[in-house]
């Protein structure tokens, strides 16, 4: 019984790892036209978006949670920051100008997305 | 899927109904407009679509129109309401946590509950357990979801590690309750109150927290205070109050002693004292009158003046500052970059080491090891707290840019201010710097024989018609001690030594040595006096009357007031201050002297003040360069920060990591006292946060438990938890009374002033 416990914790320390470092959520690949991402409960949905690197790509904030965590959204790799007002949409644009990863967080890093340019 | 939104511009330039056709088409042929319509009588148009804002604005300018973007009244208000309806909300949740929790806690700790021994206590705890779910509901609900939604974007937040440390408290407890059995007797004890109570408590955190970042906001909503709600304009012949957002541009704009200015523009008529120190720092009233530029939300103090308005809405001095600070607010300094990759993982290795305590416990734990299993992993998940950290850097720059806006400071970026606060260095241009830029007359000696009105008057008089700037310092004073000029005539100037004329029928000569030399005549003891005058850095000009010398007016570029000081202070913030000019050696060297500049670089072409910042540079210094951010760009890029000295409030942030609205170097002063405060408040809040978390986690998992037997419980965690954001935001919030004057006592040890070889003849080592 005991080692059945044991196993079980390092199985869910393996799940946390693998799970929360490791794998991610699938792409959501930009076709022309502004992306609108959804500021609700603690996520930016989607989170993880696929763009083409050297071009603006336009991204629609909607936050939906009045907690103020969310109220400001921010790319510090590009230097794009952007206050989000609740309820209303706010476009912000930013330029991945080479290949690879941008996260994109709240203030305090709980909100968390990725722009893969590619 | 379009994102339709309306737009509202002032269109500058519309005469009559033809012109509204044409921006009509200017608007509409932008992509993205559905609809575009203008109104000639407010001289408006609203326009909808998908078009940004910028391309509109591009499109009617082309068109040979002005346009400005149109704000709403300030969006401020629904926030402020916004946010106060959530506090509410917090409040209420803390409050209904609490009634369940509270009551249980101390029932608990007297022994007034029911042990779980009997049908009749198992249905006792069984209402108390679906209470308590009622509580998880309403008042831990948004926790929940958040941890879910988080949990499917492969992301742990706060929320998973509160869901998780107050669900199992539940599940654990309810267990109990149901199935007694399944759980060895010694550990069968209900945690529901900690569940209700650790919840009460984090929404009582939220809530205060909430309270406090208010506050760290303060210098933007005065910032936001100082724009008037109405203006008085002049329409048809009368002059009517109308909303600020109604104000187009060139509309003549009425503004009455003690009113504030609604907008920015141009004084058409009238004469007044503006305060402008809410937006400049300067103490001083600045006189306008027609063809001046005032801002708005400064004040008028005296007289009645109209204006033309030439920058409304988004575009207004104020309304510009206002977005600058609140871009440098959301900004992060190297600093926070460490705290930002910690705080990625944070929240995924607290699950871990809650499973790692779950094991160790369950493994080497004493009896009731069920119950110890799992209070120090509930513990665990409660105690930690990715907030703590994650806000410990922007809420110190939130506060920090804020304070530096009140002393008329604008910095570009967290980075800017990082910097700000390690300079070793000062870089100053002397002209219009250190010193006013334009000369003045600074001495008045008369001969023998004649007195100093009668001097002025006649080089005043010579000199009404030039626009040489040494004349027009001369015409001026003359006017400042309110002496009447005559007429001149024969004026011809003698390039290279002065000019000559008749004035009342006498012969004048006014220019330097060369010039009374070329017409033979002796300046007597005048020679001595000028040669003194030069030596402290002024020009001597002789005036010769009717082939006799008859004195020397010295002409120079006044040292600002307060120069002096604000080096001082910069001394006392451990900075060594170097002068660069393009200026001879004599005037620099003197003015060094004036206001005790360490370093002296005389005869610097502006081509080479690049150079000489990175020679700085080489030799180890972190250098700030203060410039006036057109000339000096090259410069002001290689510096390490680039301070851009300003005149009033009109901002040129863009070539500058920092920009003064006032002329005075104290706004130097003032910055880096400012950002060395704010630095070491971010030192403070994150040291503070990464102590409390890497002793709060192990100390809450039972660290000291084989020790001393101590275990945490888990609302001591909850409420630790909940006050270590507070604690964070509370001690950026100190840095609001942060005074710069007063921070030299607390500076910085000066470091060792080491003399450099310098290379002779460009530069000179005046003593302080």
């Amino acid at each position: 019984m005991s080692w059945l416990v044991n196993l079980a914790g390092v199985a869910a320390i393996a799940f946390v790892v693998w799970w929360f470092w490791l794998s991610r959520p699938r792409a959501v690949r930009a076709e022309s036209g502004p992306i609108d991402i959804l500021v609700e409960n603690g996520v930016y949905t989607p989170s993880v978006i696929e763009v083409p690197a050297g071009a603006p790509v336009r991204l629609r904030f909607l936050r939906k949670d009045p907690n103020p965590c969310a109220e400001e959204v921010r790319f510090d790799d590009l230097g794009v920051s952007a206050e989000l007002p609740v309820g209303t949409r706010r476009e912000v644009t930013v330029v991945p100008a080479v290949p690879g990863e941008y996260a994109f967080t709240c203030q305090m890093r709980m909100y968390r997305g990725t722009l893969i340019a590619r | 899927m379009s994102a339709a939104q309306t737009h509202r511009l002032s269109i500058g330039g519309m005469h009559c109904a033809g012109c509204v056709a044409t921006v009509e088409n200017a608007l509409k042929g932008v992509p993205g407009v559905e609809s575009a319509s203008v109104n000639l009588a407010e001289r408006t148009a609203l326009v909808s679509g998908s078009a940004a804002p910028e391309a509109l604005i591009a499109s009617v300018k082309q068109a040979g129109y002005d346009a400005a973007l149109l704000r709403g009244p300030e969006d401020d208000a629904a926030r402020a309401a916004q946010e106060a309806a959530h506090y509410r909300a917090l409040l209420r949740k803390t409050w209904a946590a609490g009634a369940v929790g509270f009551p249980l806690f101390l029932g608990d700790l007297l022994g007034w509950l029911p042990m779980l021994d009997s049908g009749g206590a198992q249905l006792f705890w069984g209402f108390v357990g679906l209470a308590t779910l009622a509580v998880l509901v309403y008042a831990g609900g948004h926790f929940f979801v958040g941890a879910w939604k988080a949990f499917r974007a492969h992301n742990a937040t706060m929320d998973t590690l509160i869901a998780l440390g107050t669900g199992s408290a539940w599940v654990y407890s309810m267990l109990v309750v149901i199935l007694p059995e399944s759980v060895p007797a010694l550990s069968r004890h209900a945690y529901f109150e900690a569940a209700a109570v650790i919840i009460a408590l984090l929404n009582l955190g939220q809530a205060l927290e909430m309270r406090a970042r208010g506050r760290t906001s303060q210098a933007i909503r005065r910032l936001i205070g100082l724009q008037p709600k109405t203006a008085r304009v002049v329409r048809d012949g009368r002059e009517v109050d109308v909303p600020i957002e109604d104000v187009g541009l060139d509309d003549t704009v009425r503004v009455r002693p003690g009113e504030k200015i609604p907008v920015d523009g141009m004084v058409i008529d009238g004469h007044s004292s503006v305060d402008e120190s809410m937006l400049t720092g300067e103490p001083m009233p600045v006189e306008k009158g027609p063809g001046d530029y005032v801002v708005g939300g400064t004040i008028n103090r005296s007289g009645t003046f109209l204006f033309q308005a030439k920058r409304i809405g988004a575009d207004t001095a104020l309304a510009r500052i206002i977005e600058l600070v609140r871009r440098a607010q959301s900004t992060k300094p190297p600093i926070g970059r460490l705290v930002d990759r910690i705080s990625a993982v944070f929240v995924p290795a607290v699950l871990i080491v809650a499973i790692v305590t779950f094991l160790a416990w369950y493994n080497f734990g004493p009896e009731p090891r069920a119950a110890y299993v799992f209070v120090a992993t509930m513990t665990v998940l409660i105690i930690a707290c990715p907030c703590a950290l994650g806000l410990a850097t922007p809420i110190s720059i939130m506060v920090g840019v804020g304070k530096a806006a009140e002393y008329g400071v604008l910095i570009r970026n967290g980075e800017a201010l990082q910097r700000a606060g390690q300079l070793t260095t000062i870089v100053v241009d002397k002209t219009g710097t250190v010193t006013a830029g334009r000369p003045a007359v600074t001495a008045v000696v008369p001969a023998a024989g004649w007195d100093e009105q009668e001097l002025l008057r006649l080089a005043a008089s010579l000199e009404a018609g030039s626009e040489h700037p040494l004349a027009q310092a001369v015409v001026e004073a003359a006017n400042a001690r309110g002496v009447a000029l005559a007429r001149a005539g024969d004026f011809a100037a003698v390039t290279g030594r002065g000019v000559r004329g008749a004035v009342a029928g006498r012969h004048l000569l006014f220019g330097n040595a060369r010039l009374l030399a070329e017409y033979g005549i002796e300046p007597g003891a005048l020679a001595e006096r000028a040669r003194a005058l030069a030596a402290e850095g002024q020009t001597p000009m002789y005036l010769a009357v009717d082939g006799a010398a008859a004195g020397v007016i010295a002409v120079a570029d006044p040292i600002k007031p307060g120069s002096r000081e604000a080096i001082a202070r910069l001394h006392a913030l451990g900075l060594k201050v170097v002068m660069l000019t393009g200026d001879n050696r004599a005037t620099a060297e003197a003015v060094a002297r004036a206001v005790a500049i360490d370093e002296v670089h005389a005869e610097v072409l502006p081509e080479d003040k690049a150079g000489k910042v990175a020679a700085l540079q080489a030799r180890g210094e972190v250098v700030g360069m203060v410039g006036d951010g057109i000339n000096d760009a090259p410069a002001l890029a290689q510096a390490d920060v680039g301070f851009a000295i300003g005149t009033g409030a009109d901002v040129a942030i863009e070539s500058a990591d920092v920009a003064l609205m006032r002329g005075s170097l104290h706004g130097i002063a003032d910055a880096i006292a400012v950002s060395t405060a704010t630095l070491r408040n971010i030192k403070q809040n994150l040291f503070g946060a990464f102590v409390y978390n890497t002793f709060g986690i192990p100390i809450a998992g039972g660290a000291l438990y084989p020790f001393f037997g101590l275990l945490l419980n888990p609302m001591i965690a909850g409420a630790a938890m909940a006050l270590s954001s507070v604690t964070v935001v509370t001690n950026a919030n100190r840095l609001r009374f942060f005074d710069a004057k007063s921070a030299h006592r607390r500076a910085r040890a000066a470091p060792a002033r080491v003399p450099a070889a310098e290379p002779a003849g460009t530069s000179a080592r005046t003593s302080a």
